[in-house]
């Protein structure tokens, strides 16, 4: 087994160590706003409105006087929820999708590709723009308006590197043993396309993260009291005159939790296969 | 190669045409109607059912489609529900902001990203890489809107060499409109700059390791001139590639960064139109921006198998 | 500590820019002789004509300065003459004889007359019209046009609010060579013709030197500026690119404006009753003492604070309290969650209930439902938001009936009836015979002391009966650069009558 030098290779590795850490924070953010906050978001008072970092108020207050850290933190519950959800859209359907194109080939294969086709025709922020007017204010609309195009990203994905493992001897030696296909695609390349899968998995965590945030801030995502980071931003942009310090915290706490992913995705392709390159793009 | 041609074509214009099917289904389930907005609180039964049928959303599923494909096809944008005004007008108007504001995005990307890329490349594993790396990372990192929120607070509301919301338009003498886009630009710039720059360092890392690369390096060229005539060259291919694609998202990049900065482009009319339902311009800006990524797709498509006789054969992904 | 130093930074940082570019910005604009106004609103006009669509941003751009009706409405509210120079009214109120005014010219040069008066009332009743206040015209029975310039109208009811309504954008009179036009290219006999457009950006309007009033005009351009976002308005102010917000959509910058010597901040007054609408025909709204209940657990002022910034008057019922037939009821159930607390018990919820509370896109709709949200919580009732857009909002609460709450402002003026549509055909599902008939009373009496008691009367058993609950009235905060005057202070309609505006 090799298990003990990945585990030796990966704590060499500073991006998987960087970017583990990173996400690490973000989840827990998330998981422990579920049981406590510092402050209450249903906690307003003009009277400490848009106030600077003080003791009881690590990170200010924004525009109702609601506690910045509070609302971060459900930010971060918000994107991680909404992030883990399109992103198992994606794999749930895509990576069935893909893996039988590449099993079944032929008409299903073409077909599986013209709708591929389809969703990249047009750009992820534009068709969850889409789907998400369509919605309306719902607290499915974001994962769904992402996980659209979730779907599209992984079943490239599992198609092309299930045709590449295809070619493998070991799939070659079980199908000439008189494996049926289906036991194939599940017990042999499967298996082995999940390297690049759980890659772009952590690729598309981020993308879901940073699409979220732009639909939140065009009006188009979360509603309190399940706070969004790309609302806060809208917020604090609509008051940057009065509060310059306002963007700083929803906007750092996006960098940060996306930086994390990536750093995470690079570091975990460099120790499952150095040769991979995930689909980039939003 | 014609009937690799042929097959492509056919195959872009299938997606074409699936692509407006499902944008045009999509919209009619929209809740609400252009008649319900302009009469907002007001109007009775009969004054909204006239106004449907004044605006045109009164006919048939099929019938609406057709007249809206055939108008396309023809070069008949028709009526804005919303303006009662040409929607080619329109769209022109907004074009000249939002076309060279993505061109503008597409130069400055590029400027950023080809000399870091190759910086990166022939330092491998040295500071430079880490340091064009880390940009990257903290490129694909920052989201486009927040950048931009920032320049406006450093830019127009510290500093004010900016004014916010104002584009003073092409009448004149064209710099001060190009003043105007240029912080959205590089707000969009920056994290396709990112990409790109991994992208260039990889095309570079590739093919330095090619054999007519060593081979050129054996003869005693210098490491600068076998940069410059034989990498240069063949890794601008894959980059070149990337900068096509990515005109795609930049246009809907520009979405979210108009609405920072309140730049009246083609992003903030398409906003603007899901929002009063002006279905007829949603659907025309988003069918003109999907057969933009379709025909940039298939043009890569067609050089790849120029370039790659192999691709012709089979499906090349 | 970095936020704190930005925070603190940039107020020393923009005084001294201001001290920098206030001179500079002086100097430009005294050396020559201004003759435009630029004006910036927060929505923009769908089209430009007043008489075919209900948006009120149709009416603050074009009405009064492209169209005019037969009368007008003015800054306090009363009646004044427009088109019709004067006019009499028969002793049974049946009546109305019109003397237009002579020598009139639409932008396009042809004539007013009284065939243009017929035209235009009889264009908005057609079959297949488009026009928002089929109302305004109901009690019209016939138009007799006996000469060029008279024009009779015989109704078939009094119609008391009659006058007030032909100074609405709705009943502006516009000419049969021009009418079909008037969405895109407006032909009006106003101080301002129609010069350009650009969608979602700016509408374009110049001096009409014909004007039949022409002397009292001084201005020769008009821009409209449309800024949706609160921070471009302010930037745009401050940048001088705007000279005049008739209503700026960030409270929050009244304070650092006011204290600008350049510019003018008048709080006025608009005829938005913003309220929190309940779905009567839903449980637990149905039940008088649920929504006693809510109304004890409101604090306006807080809401006020919080949402406006402090600006806006708290109401009880539905009407504006600078009209003289108001009655403050914001007393009948004041803030009180104890008592809230017990009527939910009374009512059989004592562990609360949950609901969803709808909020249209303006910022006062959105902060205020947030605040509502945190009240509400205080009384054991939970509240999800849910943030919609106007169309969804239309569709789903205004037509569909399909909502728990929500809030909005109604900006129409003496829009109390709306609460007499009944519950099949008005979105508050409220019903009440004896309020109905007042309403019926009220269209056919004409003597003021009678109206303003029939008024006092309704607001009584609105706010009763929680028909609603009334949370604030809108303000109008009115943003100018100093030197301008002859601007409208209050709204008693929703226009922007620049016909007087100059520079001093």
């Amino acid at each position: 087994m090799t298990r003990p030098s990945h585990f030796r290779r990966a704590l060499q590795q500073r991006n998987l160590m960087i970017g583990g850490a990173l996400t690490l924070a973000t989840l827990m953010m998330a998981l422990v706003s579920l049981t406590w906050t510092p402050h209450s978001p249903l906690d307003l008072s003009p009277a400490r409105r848009l106030a600077g970092p003080s003791a009881a108020y690590w990170l200010g207050t924004d525009h109702q006087g609601r506690d910045t850290l509070t609302l971060i933190m459900i930010g971060a519950r918000n994107s991680v929820s909404v992030g883990l959800a399109a992103v198992a859209i994606g794999l749930g359907v895509g990576v069935p999708l893909g893996l039988s194109a590449a099993t079944i080939r032929g008409w299903w294969d073409e077909a599986a590709g013209r709708i591929v086709d389809v969703v990249f025709a047009f750009p992820a922020v534009l068709s969850a723009m889409l789907v998400a007017a369509i919605l309306g204010g719902g607290a499915l609309t974001p994962v769904l308006a992402i996980g659209v195009f979730n779907i599209a990203v992984f079943a490239r994905v599992s198609r092309a590197a299930a045709i590449q493992v295809s070619g493998r001897e070991y799939v070659r030696a079980a199908i000439a043993l008189g494996r049926t296909r289906t036991d194939v695609a599940l017990r042999h390349v499967l298996p082995n396309i999940a390297g690049p899968v759980v890659v772009q998995a952590t690729v598309q965590f981020a993308v879901a993260i940073l699409a979220e945030a732009a639909l939140s801030y065009l009006g188009l995502g979360a509603q309190a009291p399940n706070q969004s980071w790309g609302r806060m931003l809208k917020d604090a942009q609509s008051l940057l005159f009065l509060a310059p310090g306002q963007p700083l915290a929803p906007g750092l706490a996006i960098a940060l939790a996306v930086l994390g992913l990536n750093l995470l995705g690079d570091g975990l392709r460099d120790l499952l296969d150095p040769r991979l390159r995930p689909l980039r793009g939003a | 190669m014609i009937a690799f041609l042929v097959r492509r074509s056919v195959a872009a214009l299938i997606t074409l045409t699936a692509a407006s099917i499902v944008v045009f289904l999509l919209l009619t389930v929209l809740p609400g109607d252009a008649a319900q907005l302009q009469m907002g609180t007001e109007g009775d039964a009969a004054a909204l059912a006239a106004l449907r049928e004044q605006l045109g959303l009164a006919g048939s599923l099929v019938g609406r489609y057709l007249n809206w494909v055939g108008g396309l096809l023809t070069g008949n944008l028709g009526l804005s529900a919303t303006y009662a005004t040409p929607i080619a007008g329109m769209l022109a108007d907004r074009l000249q902001i939002t076309v060279p504001l993505a061109g503008m995005a597409v130069i400055l990307s590029t400027l950023i990203a080809l000399p870091l890329g190759m910086l990166a490349a022939t330092q491998q594993n040295r500071p430079g890489d880490y340091g064009v790396m880390a940009f990257t990372q903290i490129g694909l990192a920052i989201p486009s809107f927040w950048l931009a929120i920032l320049f406006v607070l450093l830019f127009s509301i510290q500093l004010q060499w900016f004014d916010m919301g104002s584009f003073p338009g092409w009448a004149g003498s064209p710099m001060p409109a190009l003043g105007s886009l240029f912080l959205p630009a590089l707000a969009l710039a920056l994290s396709e700059a990112a990409i790109l720059a991994r992208v260039t360092r990889g095309a570079v890392l590739d093919t330095l390791r090619e054999d007519y690369v060593r081979t050129a390096r054996a003869k005693g060229l210098s490491p600068g001139a076998v940069l410059r005539q034989h990498v240069l060259r063949n890794a601008l291919i894959p980059v070149t590639t990337i900068v096509g694609l990515q005109v795609g998202f930049l246009l809907a990049g520009t979405v979210v960064v108009e609405a920072v900065f309140t730049l009246p482009g083609l992003g903030q009319l398409l906003l603007l139109s899901i929002n009063n339902r002006d279905l007829l311009v949603v659907q025309t800006i988003v069918m003109l921006g999907a057969g933009f990524v379709i025909l940039i797709n298939l043009v890569v498509d067609i050089l790849y198998a120029l370039i790659d006789p192999r691709i012709r054969r089979g499906s090349h992904r | 500590m970095p936020l704190n130093l930005c925070g603190r930074g940039i107020v020393v940082c923009a005084a001294a820019l201001a001290a920098l570019l206030g001179p500079l910005a002086a100097a430009s604009g005294g050396a020559e002789e201004r003759t435009g106004v630029v004006i910036g609103v927060t929505l923009e006009p769908p089209h430009l004509d007043p008489t075919t669509g209900a948006a009120a941003a149709i009416d603050e751009v074009v009405f009064l300065n492209v169209f005019e009706g037969l009368t007008r409405i003015t800054e306090d509210g009363s009646i004044a003459p427009a088109l019709a120079e004067d006019w009499t009214v028969s002793d049974d109120g049946l009546e109305y004889t019109f003397r237009l005014r002579q020598g009139v010219t639409f932008h396009d040069g042809t004539t007013f007359d009284s065939s243009d008066v017929r035209f235009s009332f009889e264009r908005a009743v057609a079959d297949g019209s488009v026009n928002a206040q089929p109302g305004y015209f109901a009690a019209i029975e016939s138009i007799e046009t006996p000469t060029d310039d008279s024009v009779i109208l015989r109704l078939s009811r009094p119609d008391g609010p009659l006058l007030f309504h032909m100074g609405n954008g709705d009943m502006a009179i516009v000419a049969p060579e021009s009418a079909d036009t008037n969405r895109t290219q407006p032909v009006g006999t106003g101080p301002f013709r129609f010069v350009d457009r650009v969608e979602g950006d700016r509408i374009t309007l110049a001096r009409y030197p014909e004007y039949w009033d022409a002397s009292a005009t001084d201005l020769q351009t008009l821009i409209f500026r449309v800024m949706t976002d609160p921070a471009a308005q302010v930037a745009g102010l401050l940048s001088g690119e705007v000279d005049l917000f008739p209503n700026l959509a960030a409270p929050e910058a009244l304070q650092r404006l006011e204290a600008d010597e350049g510019f003018e901040v008048v709080i006025g007054t608009t005829e938005g009753e913003t309220l929190l609408a309940l779905n009567l025909r839903r449980p637990p709204f149905d039940d008088i003492r649920v929504r006693q209940a809510i109304v004890h657990a409101l604090d306006r002022r807080a809401i006020i604070d919080g949402a406006m910034f402090g600006l806006g008057v708290p109401i009880g019922s539905h009407f504006a309290p600078h009209h003289p037939a108001y009655i403050d009821l914001t007393g009948l159930y004041p803030y009180d969650p104890e008592r809230a607390r017990a009527l939910l018990v009374e009512a059989g919820l004592p562990e609360g209930f949950r609901a969803t509370l709808m909020l249209p896109p303006p910022s006062y709709a959105r902060r205020s439902g947030e605040i509502v949200q945190a009240q509400l919580a205080q009384v054991g009732i939970t509240v999800d938001l849910e943030p919609v857009e106007w169309a969804q909002w239309l569709e789903q609460a205004f037509r569909g009936f399909d909502y728990d709450m929500t809030i909005v402002s109604h900006t129409e003026p003496l829009d109390i009836d709306i609460f007499s549509r009944g519950s099949s055909d008005y979105y508050f599902g409220y019903d009440n015979p004896t309020f109905n008939s007042i309403i019926a009373d009220l269209s056919e009496t004409v003597d003021p002391q009678s109206r303003a008691s029939l008024y006092g009367a309704a607001q009584e058993i609105l706010a009763q009966d929680v028909a609603a609950v009334w949370l604030f009235q809108l303000p109008k905060a009115g943003v100018r650069r100093t030197d301008l005057i002859g601007v409208w202070e209050n709204a008693p309609i929703q226009v922007n009558d620049m016909t007087r505006a100059r520079w001093q």
